[in-house]
């Protein structure tokens, strides 16, 4: 098997998965309940707390362990327009965002809030003078993510975060870090509220992290009283929570050795995949190595994708997530006509990643296209 | 690129006769501090080298903005002394800073080294304005300072500038008793008497049932929250129960408060003699309630001859709240619960005590000897920098 999808998902590490299951095992009371059992899973749940605020520089008090990332995406917008009423109802977002975001855009627009879209560059970076002329007085969010899932354009999150702290020091920023962490470093000073998830960083699912700033206010998505915190109810996961502490640490201790291989990976794709022909290669030279986004002339993506399954080898159309069959929002975004963001294929590397299976996926790939486009001109 | 933390002595080397000592409690200090990081600690006359082998450089930048007597401190590139590769560190390091006016300037402790040091500073400024844009160079108020010292094997390399917590190291001063009760005031004077140099240890006073062990856990907080400071701290904790319902029961309502300061300045008085204290610290802060006027202080004051400090007594409350939050206990001492001053405060408590009517009062009291049994029921935890980590296998 060749999995190039490690921006769908990412496989769990034996260490990550080992640490669970102790967990698991050795601490088995409720984190809320008051005997001994209960503090002992308690402790341990504030220890997965300390690990992630320590890695993040942030406060303790301002972790909140989600189930999902679109969980905390949820909650971040849900939770803190409902807070902030008396200062508005505008939001400032883009179209690159996850589904969890422009969902929940949506649904927002349903209940009265308005919903303005800041657009992209060429480069697919998000237009600054356009997101400083949307700003209102009634904007309360603005949310941007940090690498697009499906170009893997990186945003300059800290010179937005650092120019709306100046000028707009009201407004909360949110940023969807999901498919950052793990991959580039991150500096949460300006940012008001963040979102990762352990999926993506070789850890489990079903657990993911709401960073949240004490100066934020938050009602919550689920009620039910204080428990990992007050702004989430629910018996804490604390065997997941110690995994993605753990996903976490492994993930930023090795970041810059794994960034400069997975680039060279990058490289050797980018100058193998140049050469053949109806190949077009749609991710910027500066957008993280981790994500390659391609497009094949004239051969359906969910054809291309198909073709390569039979070989054992996954990449993906867009992003897991956005599977109707449409075109890919952050390439229209982007500007490209739909010669090229409706045929769009997205690799996805990682440093476990070989210099192999980059060699054996481009000789099948190659054939494979070779394959259909002699096709179509039959 | 090999990065070297330079922590200067600053104030220190103003301690001529106690330099030595001054500097090598420092150098304790920091290597207690940065025990669990893979450092190498190294000294010579002007300053100390901090080499990180592993982990994050933040975090270690973290921990030594936690250390008492250093003012100042650079993180450098360190790298052999030789031209090309000094140019080239310089080179790389302002290449992706943002800034439009700069000033290079070069020592060089080692003359083999073939340029003469204004020569150098000139040729590496050439080099930068040749190689980026929309730069200048501005000798009197640079916005960019690039410092190059040149020493025999390696030269240092550097731009930024960090602020040290200031103070002498702790340690350089005898011990004090800290009188911690659990609000905002006490902590902060802690923290300050920590930022001369003297080993504060705390001291207690627990009425249970009256007050809760949740009122313990939170001055355990707060200890914890000072030990950054000190990489030890001992809490004694006074069960003064018996004390204050004795007062309760034969004192003078309005006398209360004043009585009770007193027997608590007569437990610490004793207590820093038992653990060779030499000064008392607490949280007063003059006016600030009705035992803190100066008549208060003086009366209650008069049962010790030992020094007393009040770190804070002249600072108002929102200076004293802005310490509290710096050093992040504020939000620990807002927290709830009663203690020992707020469990019988009386309606009128009186605000210009004599001293006649404290030694009336008293005489109904068998003090002494409820002093006697208290000091033995005295018990002390240990707190030390929580650097533990609960179930660490799993982490």
């Amino acid at each position: 098997m060749i999995y190039l999808d490690y921006s769908a998902t990412t496989p769990v590490l034996p260490e990550v998965l080992e640490s669970f299951q102790q967990a698991v095992i050795r601490f088995p009371g409720n984190a809320n309940s008051l005997h001994k059992l209960g503090m002992e899973s308690r402790k341990l749940m504030q220890q997965a707390e300390k690990q992630v605020a320590v890695l993040c520089h942030v406060k303790e008090e301002e972790v909140i362990f989600t189930s999902s990332a679109s969980e905390a995406n949820n909650m971040a917008l849900k939770g803190v327009l409902e807070s902030y009423q008396n200062r508005g109802k505008h939001i400032i977002t883009t179209k690159l965002e996850h589904s969890s975001i422009l969902e929940t855009c949506d649904y927002l627009e349903t209940l009265g809030y308005e919903v303005s879209y800041v657009s992209v560059l060429e480069n697919g970076q998000v237009n600054l003078e356009e997101l400083a002329s949307l700003i209102r007085k009634d904007t309360v969010l603005i949310s941007i993510h940090h690498v697009n899932s499906e170009v893997g354009v990186v945003q300059n999150i800290t010179s937005i975060a650092s120019f709306l702290k100046t000028n707009y020091p009201r407004i909360f920023f949110h940023v969807d870090g999901t498919q950052s962490v793990g991959k580039i470093p991150i500096d949460l000073e300006n940012i008001d509220l963040f979102t990762f998830s352990a999926h993506k960083i070789y850890g489990l699912k079903g657990i993911a992290c709401l960073i949240k700033k004490k100066n934020v206010n938050m009602i919550p998505l689920i009620h039910g009283g204080k428990s990992q915190t007050e702004y989430r109810s629910g018996t804490p996961a604390v065997a997941l929570m110690v995994s993605l502490a753990k996903a976490l640490r492994l993930a930023l201790e090795e970041l810059e050795s794994r960034f400069s291989y997975v680039s060279s990976l990058n490289k050797t794709l980018r100058e193998c995949l140049v050469n053949i022909p109806g190949v077009i290669i749609n991710s910027p030279e500066d957008a993280v190595p981790h994500i390659l986004n391609i497009s094949v002339s004239s051969v359906k993506p969910e054809v291309m994708l198909h073709a390569l399954e039979e070989y054992d080898i996954y990449i993906s159309t867009k992003t897991a997530c956005s599977k109707d069959n449409s075109d890919s929002a952050s390439l229209l975004a982007m500007g490209k006509p739909h010669s090229v963001s409706g045929f769009s294929l997205r690799i996805s590397l990682s440093y476990q990643t070989t210099q192999k299976e980059i060699q054996d996926f481009l000789k099948i790939f190659e054939k494979t296209v070779s394959h259909f486009q002699n096709e179509l001109k039959k | 690129m090999n990065r070297v933390i330079l922590i200067k002595y600053g104030e220190l080397t103003t301690k001529k006769g106690n330099r030595k000592f001054f500097i090598q409690t420092l150098y304790q200090n920091i290597q207690k501090k940065l025990a669990g990081f893979n450092v190498e600690i190294t000294q010579d006359l002007s300053r100390m080298y901090i080499e990180k082998k592993k982990k994050d450089l933040s975090l270690i930048l973290k921990k030594v903005q936690e250390v008492f007597g250093i003012h100042t401190f650079q993180v450098a590139v360190k790298i052999k002394s030789e031209q090309e590769e000094i140019k080239k560190t310089c080179l790389s390091l302002l290449k992706n800073q943002k800034f439009s006016t700069f000033k290079v300037e070069t020592k060089r402790s080692d003359k083999s080294f073939p340029i003469p040091s204004m020569e150098f500073s000139k040729q590496i400024g050439g080099l930068l304005l040749k190689s980026i844009d929309g730069i200048q160079v501005d000798v009197h108020q640079p916005e960019v300072l690039v410092r190059i010292e040149i020493l025999p094997e390696y030269t240092y390399v550097y731009t930024d500038q960090y602020t040290g917590l200031g103070g002498y190291p702790v340690g350089t001063q005898g011990k004090g008793l800290l009188m911690l009760s659990g609000g905002i005031d006490s902590p902060v004077a802690g923290y300050l008497s920590l930022k001369r140099g003297i080993q504060v240890d705390c001291v207690y006073f627990e009425a249970i049932p009256h007050t809760s062990l949740e009122a313990r856990e939170k001055v355990i907080s707060l200890t914890r929250k000072l030990v950054k400071y000190r990489s030890k701290i001992s809490l004694h904790i006074v069960p003064f129960t018996k004390i204050q319902e004795a007062i309760y029961q034969n004192c003078d309502p309005d006398y209360m408060i004043t009585i009770m300061r007193r027997m608590m300045y007569r437990i610490m008085d004793r207590l820093a003699k038992q653990k060779n204290a030499l000064v008392i610290i607490n949280g007063e802060s003059i006016g600030q309630v009705a035992s803190q006027t100066l008549n208060s202080m003086a009366v209650i004051n008069a049962v010790t001859n030992m020094p007393v400090i009040r770190p804070v007594a002249c600072l108002d409350k929102l200076e004293i709240i802005d310490i509290a939050k710096k050093i992040d206990t504020y939000d620990i001492s807002i927290l709830p619960y009663e203690d020992c001053c707020t469990v019988f405060v009386p309606k009128h408590p009186v605000i210009h005590p004599t001293m006649e009517a404290c030694l009336k009062n008293e005489e109904k009291l068998d003090y002494e000897s409820l002093i006697e049994e208290t000091l033995r029921e005295v018990f002390t935890l240990s707190i030390e920098e929580e650097e533990e980590t609960f179930a660490e296998d799993l982490f």
